[in-house]
């Protein structure tokens, strides 16, 4: 196996006493595309700045490219993309001078990034929009540009915060689709996001992080097997019966949840848990068969209640 | 782990098509410097190349704005109120007209506004509203970089205004020696002083409110700093004070050159800026990686 390009070993960030990153360890393996989910305030951001060598941990250990990011921040800065959660575009630059100047942060010559703008603008379907100002653009335009900036050195990693987040469907998908085009060419992403279908879709591997602490690391499918069941039904008694219902349909499937508006009955099979309902005498309003996801880990592993 | 070690990334087979990123082109490569590696990656010339290229396409009327306010002064006060006033004896004891008494206190008023109009105000706002820095720092460049370079920003702005001014007096007979020459270099080190220094306090500010208190400071500063009469009409304790602050020391140099009272007490006043720039871009990259590589 080659050597990993990210190694984290019981990576601690601390702010006073409050320990935002709590003892994380993971690994990236070259070409991987590895995720950090977890709810707001879990520490991913915080682990992507560090691993973005522009943090400095506060304890453990933590090699980017075999480097140290706090001795060799600019080293290892040279060879990653950063797309920050919020865009941070140069406003006050057109489109393409965005990449150029960038481009020339990282030392490159204008020969080389002349050419490169345009293709980069070609790959974030910017191409008409050259000489446009930033402010001009739509949420999900701002955010290709973002990406095609932060490829302009081509970066051996990607650090995604939240990519997508505040997209409407569309754009999501046509950056969900740059972004599994980087992945097929063995681009390295490190991704952090809430959306468990934008997780499913990109993530190789992926870990649950809560509090600053690993929940649970794996594959998606792995993850699912793991903490949930193949399936999920979802019933509906109405919200003065649903308490009552699930306490008498104790025993079918494997784990039974109450949510204020429906019972969701983990299962292998759902339809077969079903049948076992209405046997019981149980008429639901509505009734959903459907597969488990990754969703359904996230709560289970980091709790329902509202974190803010 | 052996250092950079991982195999090139895999390409896929295809051509180039205009959607495919050819990742095997150019990397940049950073050459690690001897001098605080961490924090300084020597390109802060990239820092400056952004800002000259928006001041080259959105505001350089505003730029040259600043070059008239000193001319405008020089006019006023120079010519008119200078045709009232003869001459004035300078701090070497020389006698010379008011306007070659004036002007090069307002050129290096004219540095100092300039320098300290990019580090301060321009800073601020891309600090807290352009999030600017730290898209910055998340390539290769290190918080010495951007200082120097928004410094460098500040230093060709300075010598602009300087250019431009000693131009108009030359026109005007002003410069009174050879060793007026000088005064170009000089009003660099002192733009360099007041832009470092400017940058420092301002990445501790936190409000617009806070960043006027820099105007407090600069007007009285401008207009006390024997810029418009010698010290001598002060009080001692008085004279203290404005020998302390740093545009004194600015029109004292600038003075001794262009009226030609030039000695090794010129010395004094240029440690004293040398100081500055060090105190002032040890606390600005200090700052700097405080706030952006927490």
């Amino acid at each position: 196996m080659p050597a990993p390009v990210i190694t984290a070993v019981d990576l601690v960030k601390k702010y006073k006493d409050f320990a935002a990153v709590d003892g994380l360890s993971f690994e990236v393996a070259p070409g991987e595309s590895f995720g950090l989910l977890g709810p707001n305030g879990a520490g991913k951001s915080t682990t992507m700045r560090m691993v973005g060598a522009v943090s400095t941990r506060t304890g453990g250990g933590l090699g980017i490219l075999g480097l140290d990011p706090n001795t060799h921040g600019p080293e290892i800065r040279s060879q990653l993309g950063v797309v920050p959660q919020a865009d941070n575009l140069d406003a006050e630059l057109r489109v393409r001078d965005n990449l150029i100047v960038y481009g020339r942060y990282f030392g490159l010559p204008y020969s080389y990034l002349r050419p490169k703008a345009d293709e980069l603008l070609a790959f974030a379907q910017l191409e008409d929009k050259a000489k446009s100002r930033v402010d001009d653009l739509s949420g999900g335009m701002k955010r290709r540009l973002t990406i095609a900036r932060a490829l302009v050195n081509n970066p051996r990693i990607m650090l995604l915060d939240e990519p997508t987040t505040g997209l409407d469907p569309q754009a999501r998908h046509v950056l969900w689709d740059r972004l599994f085009r980087l992945k097929e060419q063995g681009t390295t992403l490190v991704l952090t996001t809430h959306y468990m279908d934008e997780a499913e879709q990109l993530c190789d591997r992926l870990i649950v992080v809560d509090k600053g602490r690993i929940m649970a690391e794996g594959t998606p499918a792995s993850l699912i097997r793991e903490h949930s069941s193949r399936e999920v039904l979802e019933v509906r008694f109405g919200s003065a019966r649903n308490a009552e219902a699930a306490e008498a349909l104790k025993g079918v499937g494997d784990r039974i949840e109450v949510l204020p508006d429906r019972v969701l009955v983990y299962a292998h099979s759902g339809e077969a848990a079903l049948a076992r309902v209405t046997e019981l005498g149980f008429e639901p309003m509505t009734s959903l068969v459907r597969r488990s996801s990754l969703e359904d880990v996230f709560l289970r592993l980091t709790g329902r209640s509202l974190i803010d | 782990m052996t250092e950079r070690s991982w195999p090139a990334p895999s390409r896929a087979e295809q051509g180039a098509t205009a959607e495919s990123i050819d990742t095997d082109a150019v990397r940049p490569r950073v050459q690690r410097g001897i001098l605080l590696p961490s924090l300084y990656a020597g390109n802060a010339r990239a820092v400056m190349h952004r800002g000259w290229l928006v001041v080259a396409k959105t505001n350089w009327l505003i730029v040259l704005s600043g070059l008239f306010e000193p001319i405008l002064y020089l006019l006023a006060m120079g010519i008119g109120l200078g045709s009232l006033v003869g001459t004035v004896t300078t701090s070497t004891g020389a006698e010379v007209p008011y306007a070659a008494f004036i002007a090069p206190a307002l050129l290096a008023v004219a540095a100092m506004n300039g320098a300290v109009y990019d580090s301060t105000w321009n800073v601020f706002f891309k600090m807290n509203y352009g999030k600017l820095y730290q898209g910055m720092l998340a390539t290769s460049l290190g918080p010495l970089d951007v200082a120097l370079g928004e410094i460098m920003l500040a230093l060709a702005r300075g010598l602009l205004y300087a250019g431009g001014f000693m131009l108009v007096m030359q026109a005007f007979g002003l410069n009174l020696s050879l060793w007026a020459l000088l005064a170009l270099p000089a009003v660099v080190l002192i733009a360099f002083a007041f832009a470092s220094f400017g940058m420092a306090i301002t990445s501790y500010m936190k409000t617009f409110q806070q960043m006027d208190w820099i105007n407090f400071i600069m007007l009285p500063m401008f207009l006390f700093s024997a810029t418009f009469y010698p010290l001598s009409v002060y009080p001692v304790a008085i004279q203290w004070l404005i020998q302390a602050m740093p545009l004194w020391h600015g029109v004292e140099l600038v003075r001794g050159l262009t009226t030609g009272a030039v000695g090794p007490h010129l010395w004094w006043h240029v440690l004293y800026y040398v100081v500055m720039v060090l105190v002032g871009l040890t606390f600005t990259t200090r700052r700097l990686r405080a706030l952006f590589l927490r």
